[in-house]
């Protein structure tokens, strides 16, 4: 085993505070969140942090020798830059040690103005070959790049020979199957997109209804899901949407399943991946508990080079069900 | 490659139980659940900055094993928790259903509602972002129920705390159903 693939750091989301000292106190390397606005791609009703209580997080993060990663990872909107600009003046005023962008604009502002703030390209930027990663790199010294959800570990590992910066992946949670950043869907039936608004499928435009046996999903009026109670029922997001067309019913882009990759964390640090992250900031700190105390545990299993417990977390899984996604691609 | 689930069992109020309170009077658990979300109010103002808009919609929290259901307004200047016959229910904004330990393993963070949801102990009805603002305000709060009923008892909190927990662990023994919130430790 190399030195570098024993110091793989675990990110972990945080939607609250209380989420985020219950990340910090499961062995979080790292927690990343979001101010309670649209600049952050989890806007949900209740969710995320104010200034004073971004502080006190970065406070509590810094005394138990942990980092805080900012996500300022949505799109501007044209005539409101300034709200995604203060996001990140004020992630440096509070001691972030990191932001998490996706936005050019947003970036080359924050590189200009804050050249001592790392940056960290999100996920959201959708940078799937070493080529745009390099650019990143070399234009606004990114430092690190959140990878898409659609490589295979071959594909991270030639990447990671050809760049200087650090690799993020996703191991655990929600499972996007577009390439993030790109994708409209949302839009189609509310209105509101995930990259410009923070929310796919948001609250507001959701409802479940009973109709007899059967658990209804609609997003933006259209039903989209139709489960019985045997069944276990998904995120009401159109991408896992079951529907009809003439004789065939089913899935149209992917099943309801969600990501799980602790047996492929070998796989991932000798590819040169430097940090391993969870997701789920929409999730209770019943979650973030559960979900970062056992990557914590497969991680000093690993470095110790004990086998990794896996699949231990399906309970917490949508669909009840889990997948290593493109990591292992077998997809139809 | 998918794996499948084996969900963990939550488990139900006993059915004894549950008929025996079929013909409790109800006016002394409102006046209890009165009092609580007026306390809650003071000890947790965080709660309804959290809410925002959604503070003044109403909730109806359908504990499935027991024989009645709780309305929840919390409105910030005057929140309420009022108990109702099944047959007395009359208009609310958001359902959320479930066994009775299901319900208050989401307040004391056992739980968590999406996994809930998924596995279809959980039902939610109505306007679902007001559902969420609940949940998402409630889990910041690390609300500790048996914390929350001795501190009804005002100056005398500290005197009622240890029979309240002990009170919270006989009935918390009997019904499966956890009336106090489990701490966690740090892992290093």
């Amino acid at each position: 085993m190399s030195a570098r693939a024993k110091d793989l750091e675990l990110i972990c989301p945080a939607g609250t505070p209380a989420a985020f000292r219950a990340a910090i106190n499961a062995g979080a390397h790292a927690v990343y969140c979001g101010f309670n606005d649209e600049t952050n791609a989890r806007n949900f009703p209740g969710l995320n942090f104010s200034r004073e209580e971004m502080a006190a997080a970065i406070k509590y993060a810094h005394q138990h020798d942990a980092k805080v990663l900012i996500a300022i990872n949505t799109f501007p909107r044209a005539g409101a830059f300034w709200r995604w600009s203060k996001a990140v003046d004020d992630a440096a005023r509070l001691g972030a040690d990191a932001v998490i962008l996706a936005d050019l604009g947003l970036l080359d502002d924050a590189a200009r103005r804050h050249p001592g703030l790392r940056l960290h390209v999100s996920v959201q930027a959708a940078a799937a070959n070493a080529d745009a990663i390099a650019f990143y790199a070399r234009v606004f010294g990114a430092r690190r790049v959140v990878l898409p959800r659609v490589l295979t570990v071959q594909e991270i590992a030639a990447i990671n020979r050809e760049i200087d910066v650090e690799t993020e992946v996703f191991v655990f949670g929600g499972l996007c199957v577009m390439a993030e950043g790109r994708c409209s869907l949302s839009s189609y039936a509310t209105g509101k997109s995930p990259n410009m608004n923070g929310a796919c499928s948001p609250a507001s435009h959701v409802e479940y209804r009973q109709e007899g046996d059967e658990l209804v999903s609609r997003l933006g009026g259209f039903a989209i899901h139709r489960v019985s109670a045997a069944e276990a029922a998904p995120y009401p997001t159109l991408c896992k949407g079951c529907f009809q067309a003439g004789d065939y019913k089913g899935h149209v882009f992917e099943d309801p399943v969600s990501l799980d990759a602790a047996s492929l964390i070998p796989q991932l640090a000798e590819a040169g991946v430097t940090a391993l992250k969870i997701e789920g900031r929409q999730r209770s700190r019943a979650y973030t508990e559960a979900v970062v105390r056992s990557f914590r545990r497969a991680l000093d299993a690993y470095a110790a080079g004990r086998p990794i417990a896996a699949g231990e977390l399906r309970e917490l899984t949508e669909g009840q069900q889990t997948t290593s996604g493109a990591y292992r691609k077998t997809w139809r | 490659m998918v794996f499948m689930s084996n969900a963990r069992i939550i488990p139900r109020f006993p059915a004894a139980g549950a008929a025996a309170l079929r013909f409790a009077p109800l006016a002394p658990l409102s006046l209890a659940g009165a009092r609580l979300a007026k306390s809650l109010g003071r000890r947790h103002p965080s709660l309804f900055a959290r809410l925002g808009e959604q503070a003044g919609k109403s909730f109806l929290i359908d504990p499935t094993d027991l024989p009645f259901v709780f309305l929840l307004a919390p409105q910030p200047q005057a929140p309420r928790l009022e108990a109702l016959r099944r047959d007395d229910i009359g208009s609310w904004d958001a359902r959320i259903a479930g066994s009775f330990a299901g319900l208050l393993g989401l307040v004391h963070g056992a739980y968590d509602g999406d996994a809930l949801f998924f596995s279809r102990d959980l039902i939610i009805e109505g306007d679902t972002e007001a559902v969420l603002a609940l949940r998402n305000a409630i889990d910041n709060e690390e609300i500790d129920l048996a914390g929350e009923a001795a501190a009804l008892f005002g100056p005398l909190e500290l005197l009622a705390s240890r029979p309240v927990r002990r009170l919270a662990a006989f009935v918390g023994g009997w019904s499966g159903v956890a009336l106090t919130r489990a701490e966690n430790e740090r892992s290093e």
